[in-house]
């Protein structure tokens, strides 16, 4: 019965989380482009920048709701859930968090309110401040968040009382942990590129359609530079990242490349299924003997295996695997796309390359898919600590029964269902209609009035997909 | 100067939630209302007075629960495994309505019809949670060796389904008092009329509340210098202007309605929260989880609140000025042809 609730447990937070972080990948990034292209309509006064912060300032604000209402849901479930957790690491994670909420939420919500509603109630100076105040909110949640997350991977600057809490040393060690500074940088570049995909995507989409709108071209360039120049960053802050988790973490890394024994040096697993009772990797393709040139380390090092800890303390080691795999994989990608772009950008053909448009439109999702397989190697692979090496997930848990748990997650699952689909629909809609120029204010009706859409009638019949849930 | 670290963060976090039973029990109570609303427009109109605001409103709930795993460790953790079921339905009600506000503006027929009964829905059941979490907390949390003991609808009482009404009606009071603030016409006037249904029936659930809560438990009515042997006057002296601020709460929302004053039915409704409020905290103060564990022996290490005061020292009075800012910006009235700007 335990058991059964731990592991149900487990899966409501993946689940309540996978789809949380979902969000912040995405405002995080599409707030500081607010910023940036209401900044440069202030300065240069070129409408085009104006229809951009319009159009995407609608989609902010449809994806800002659901992350608010999915963050204040994990902000509970560390007690429904994990109360043992809360109990014996709420001195440290719990200021974190704190601060988070000081700093960051009350900064966002309460200038979001004027960045969406007070257009009219405010100079365009003052609303500049509010967009600006709201993109350095989604910054200081990043920063307090993964602080939380990265001291719960690498403890530091703690000490353990003798009733099992833990209480803070040094507030500076706690917040700035040995895998801190990294996950932090790779974290807010993964943010910044997941936006810019999207961004790409629906405008690639509106010049697939007609190739010729300035404010679409804008913002593909736009997005085609970031992917260009923060990409190849991204994978440096990657391997910076992956050098802390070999100093700091060596079983994750042994889970992450499947070393399953200690060797002298090891090789470099491409491909494989991971099997850890059978203790190897079926199908594997490796490469002999450069796994020790891939993390950075001279071929005379002994990198640890998984046989050099207790099966117990092993993490699923497939899952580790194959995320972080497919998350390289997608970072490679994205390169790669970037690459393309500035090329044919340098040409001056990057908006006649039909295949590239297609490419750009495809690779939308890619950011999103890589964020979560990229905290699910970090997650999972924490496991089976709550607190790396120190408390255990089975010693974390809330005294709760099963049948409690799944009536939650069942709750959770069927919310998240409808508001996640309805909540797609709509982005996609508003993106398949792309920015109107010519609009002068955020008209937050479904359509603007004086464009030709406003004329249209309201259920058409040709539309494709009814909101799901959306029946009575 | 030695600061007593734990009763200040007691301070605070009763604060913290006191505003926003305030805050969001305003933005609830015009969900609770919003079907009882004539026309589409007029719902629009609703949701206006209160879409700038209400994300900053909630967020002194995360602030509630944020800070009460950071002050409080031990009492965060015994809490919401005791409350676990009404607290999950309580944030599937503030998920359902929360992102209301976007998508009912992006749906089409059935996706807007959809989103107003969720709205609708979701802050009935967020409200009737938070009854529950409510009442569960006052009438008493079992514990044994630091932790939840109890049974999984602990919860579910006569005593806190009567609490999770009364916190119906005085949120349907709030939202209906800060309509008559915010709008005109006849929407104004069918803001009037639910004031004047909601606060006799705040006065009567107010009182059945109270009387109830006495016979809840024990320690309250000692509290309060009630038993059956009498009653303790000087007790009930030192504690009597608590309800008679409730009582001149309702007398400023009545008479408020009666002279056709906009703002003092919302000044009354928030007097009458202020009074309910301080009269459950007289009851179960000093303990954070009702009877067994105080705020001193729930308290975070003393770096952890030394740290978190410093913080909240330099934060809070910007986030108050904000918040104020916020409020001023979007003050007035809200038209119809204003929309949403």
């Amino acid at each position: 019965m335990h058991l059964d609730a731990l592991i149900l447990s487990r899966l409501q937070f993946a689940f309540t989380i996978a789809f949380h972080i979902i969000f912040p990948s995405f405002t995080i990034g599409l707030a500081s482009f607010l910023a940036v292209l209401e900044g440069l309509w202030l300065i240069t006064k070129q409408s085009r920048f104006q229809t951009l912060f319009l159009f995407w300032i609608k989609i902010f604000a449809l994806s800002f709701g659901m992350g608010v209402v999915s963050g204040v849901v994990m902000s509970y479930e560390f007690g429904t859930n994990w109360s043992v957790f809360s109990a014996k690491a709420g001195n440290i994670i719990g200021p974190l968090m704190a601060f988070e909420v000081l700093s960051a939420f009350f900064l966002e919500a309460s200038f979001l309110g004027v960045m969406l509603f007070g257009w009219k109630k405010v100079g365009p100076r003052l609303h500049f401040a509010a967009t600006c105040l709201v993109a350095l909110g989604t910054l200081a949640s990043a920063f307090w968040i993964v602080s939380a997350n990265s001291w719960m991977q690498g403890p530091s600057g703690y000490a353990i009382l003798p009733n099992g809490h833990f209480v803070a040393t040094s507030w500076l060690a706690v917040i700035f942990s040995p895998t801190m500074p990294s996950r932090l940088t790779h974290m807010v570049m993964a943010a910044y590129l997941t936006t810019s995909l999207v961004v790409g995507a629906a405008s690639a989409w509106q010049l697939l359609r007609n190739p010729e709108p300035a404010e679409s071209r804008t913002a593909l360039l736009m997005a085609v530079g970031m992917f260009a120049i923060v990409a190849p960053l991204q994978l440096l802050a990657g391997h910076w990242s992956g050098e802390v988790v070999r100093e700091h973490q060596p079983l994750k890394l042994a889970a992450i490349e499947a070393y399953w024994t200690t060797k002298t040096p090891q090789g470099l697993t491409l491909f494989g299924l991971p099997d850890r009772d059978a203790r190897k990797t079926h199908f594997e393709v490796t490469i002999p003997k450069i796994g020790n040139l891939i993390e950075g380390v001279s071929p005379t090092t002994a990198l640890k295996g998984l046989d050099a800890w207790p099966r117990q303390d092993w993490p699923v080691v497939g899952l580790v695997f194959w995320a972080f795999r497919i998350m390289v994989g997608l970072g490679l990608a994205i390169i790669g796309l970037g690459a393309w772009g500035a090329v044919q950008g340098l040409r001056r053909r990057l908006f006649q390359d039909r295949w590239f448009l297609r490419a750009a439109v495809a690779m939308g999702p890619a950011g999103f898919v890589a964020v979560i397989c990229g905290w699910i190697t970090a997650e999972a692979g924490r496991q089976p600590y709550t607190v790396y090496g120190l408390l255990r997930t089975d010693h974390s848990m809330s005294p709760v029964g099963a049948g409690q748990v799944s009536a939650s997650l069942a709750v959770f699952m069927v919310v998240y269902a409808v508001v996640f689909s309805v909540g797609v629909l709509y982005i996609l809609r508003l993106m398949a209609e792309g920015p109107i120029a010519g609009a002068a204010e955020p008209v937050r009706g479904d359509r603007a009035p004086g464009t030709p859409l406003a004329a249209a009638p309201d259920q058409d019949p040709g539309a494709p997909i009814p909101p799901r849930g959306g029946g009575q | 100067m030695t600061l007593d670290l734990p009763l200040i963060w007691a301070v605070l976090i009763a604060t913290a939630v006191g505003l926003y039973v305030l805050l969001d029990g305003f933005d609830l109570g015009v969900g609770l209302l919003f079907l009882f609303a004539r026309t589409d427009q007029d719902r629009d109109v609703m949701m206006n007075t209160i879409a700038p605001v209400w994300d900053g409103n909630e967020t002194w709930l995360v602030l509630g629960g944020g800070g009460l795993l950071a002050a409080f460790p031990l009492g965060y953790s015994i809490l919401l495994p005791a409350l676990y079921l009404p607290v999950t339905l309580m944030l599937a009600g503030l998920i359902l309505r929360g992102v209301a506000f976007e998508f009912r503006l992006r749906g089409r027929d059935r996706g807007k019809r959809f989103w107003t009964l969720a709205f609708a829905g979701g802050s009935i059941l967020a409200t009737l949670a938070q009854g529950f979490v409510l009442g569960g907390f006052i009438q008493g949390v079992t514990v044994r060796g630091d932790a939840f003991a109890g049974g999984p609808f602990d919860w579910l009482t006569p005593y806190t389904v009567l609490v999770a009404v009364g916190l119906v009606a005085g949120y349907a009071l709030l939202g209906a008092a800060w309509l008559m603030l915010k709008t005109q016409d006849d929407l104004h006037g069918d803001a009037r009329r639910w004031s004047s249904i909601a606060v006799p029936l705040v006065g009567a659930l107010l009182a059945g509340v109270s009387v109830a809560t006495l016979l809840v438990h024990p320690q309250i009515a000692a509290r309060w210098g009630v038993s059956w042997q009498g009653l303790d006057l000087a007790r009930l002296a030192l504690l009597a202007p608590i309800p008679l601020l409730g009582a001149a709460g309702l007398i400023t929302a009545g008479l408020g309605l009666r002279r056709r004053s906009h703002s003092a039915p919302f000044i009354g409704g928030v007097l009458v929260f202020l009074s309910g409020y301080l009269g459950l905290a007289a009851g179960f103060s000093p303990y954070v989880v009702p009877y067994t564990i105080t705020f001193r022996q729930a308290a975070a290490d003393p770096s952890a609140l030394g740290l978190m005061l410093i913080g909240a020292g330099v934060l809070l009075p910007l986030i108050l000025g904000y918040t104020a800012f916020v409020y001023w910006t979007f003050r007035g009235k809200v038209t119809p042809d204003a929309g949403y700007h």
